[in-house]
């Protein structure tokens, strides 16, 4: 592996690093472009290739496991929650929260509980996987 | 049975920038500076906390082929080795002002959890860090 494709490895973590941070903002590939030092059409494809999902799914997955956590932690509807983790539309909040954790929140919120665990590695460990598990389950 | 960690290892793309990172901004000290000829025993410790060193290590030849080193270096630079370590801090927020003036790049901005004051940080390579500062423990 050249120095280059390390350099652009690590610029394209603090892109999603960033992602990270603003998860309830509106995407901004411009802004995520600029920081991985790429052309916007070149940073979807090569986020892509790198992490194995589009920045577009990724910030999904994002919103969902903070969603997921509020559902758990707080008393907050359902509506405050999908506007909370920077969804605008509950129609889309529960469609994509349905298909990624293949229940609905209010569904989920019933089931959920989780261990006294440091919250990054919840972060980490719950964030729901857009690579197949829910489709496994037959959660889908 | 053993009774403590001594020491443990990350895997960094050059030493001399992990010095930089981890003495110059973090403020380790160097524990142990070894040439081998083909690699450098190269350790750092958390000053006052002179039992864990931990082992900055340049993957490759002769400890592993250049593809092997060539993977570590790709799962390194996209955060892909999972969490480092944590340091412990009397201060999480002031850590953090003093640590974003020195241009260290945070995953994530001082935030009150169940246990304490965390936030998240990441070396130059990838490798991803968290600090904080515990709850403290209710009087006995």
């Amino acid at each position: 592996m050249s120095r280059a494709a390390e350099d652009a490895n690590r610029r394209l973590l603090r892109a999603r690093d960033a992602m990270d941070r603003t998860y309830t903002q509106p995407l901004d590939v411009a802004a995520l472009a600029r920081i991985a030092h790429v052309s916007e059409a070149h940073f979807i494809r090569t986020f892509r290739a790198t992490f194995g999902e589009t920045p577009h799914r990724y910030l999904q997955r994002r919103r969902v496991e903070r969603a997921m956590f509020l559902l758990r932690q707080t008393d907050r509807s359902v509506t405050e929650i999908c506007f909370d983790v920077g969804f605008v539309s509950l129609g889309t909040f529960s469609r994509t929260f349905s298909g990624i954790v293949g229940a609905p929140p209010s569904v989920y919120r019933r089931g959920a509980a989780l261990g006294a665990v440091p919250t990054c590695f919840a972060m980490t460990w719950t964030r729901p996987s857009s690579f197949g598990e829910a489709r496994a389950r037959g959660l889908d | 049975m053993p009774n403590a960690i001594s020491h443990h290892s990350i895997f960094v793309l050059d030493q001399e920038e992990a010095l930089d990172f981890y003495v110059g901004k973090l403020g380790f000290e160097v524990s142990a500076d070894v040439d081998m000829g083909n690699m450098r025993w190269l350790t750092v410790n958390v000053p006052g906390d002179g039992d864990r060193h931990m082992l900055l290590e340049r993957p490759g030849p002769p400890g592993m082929d250049d593809a092997a080193a060539e993977q570590v270096r790709d799962l390194l630079t996209k955060g892909a080795t999972g969490l480092a370590f944590v340091l412990r801090t009397d201060d999480c927020r002031k850590t953090y002002e003093e640590l974003v003036a020195k241009g260290v790049e945070f995953t994530s901005e001082p935030v009150e959890q169940f246990y304490g004051v965390d936030c998240g940080l990441r070396d130059p390579f990838g490798n991803h860090i968290r600090v904080v500062q515990p709850t403290p423990e209710p009087a006995q």
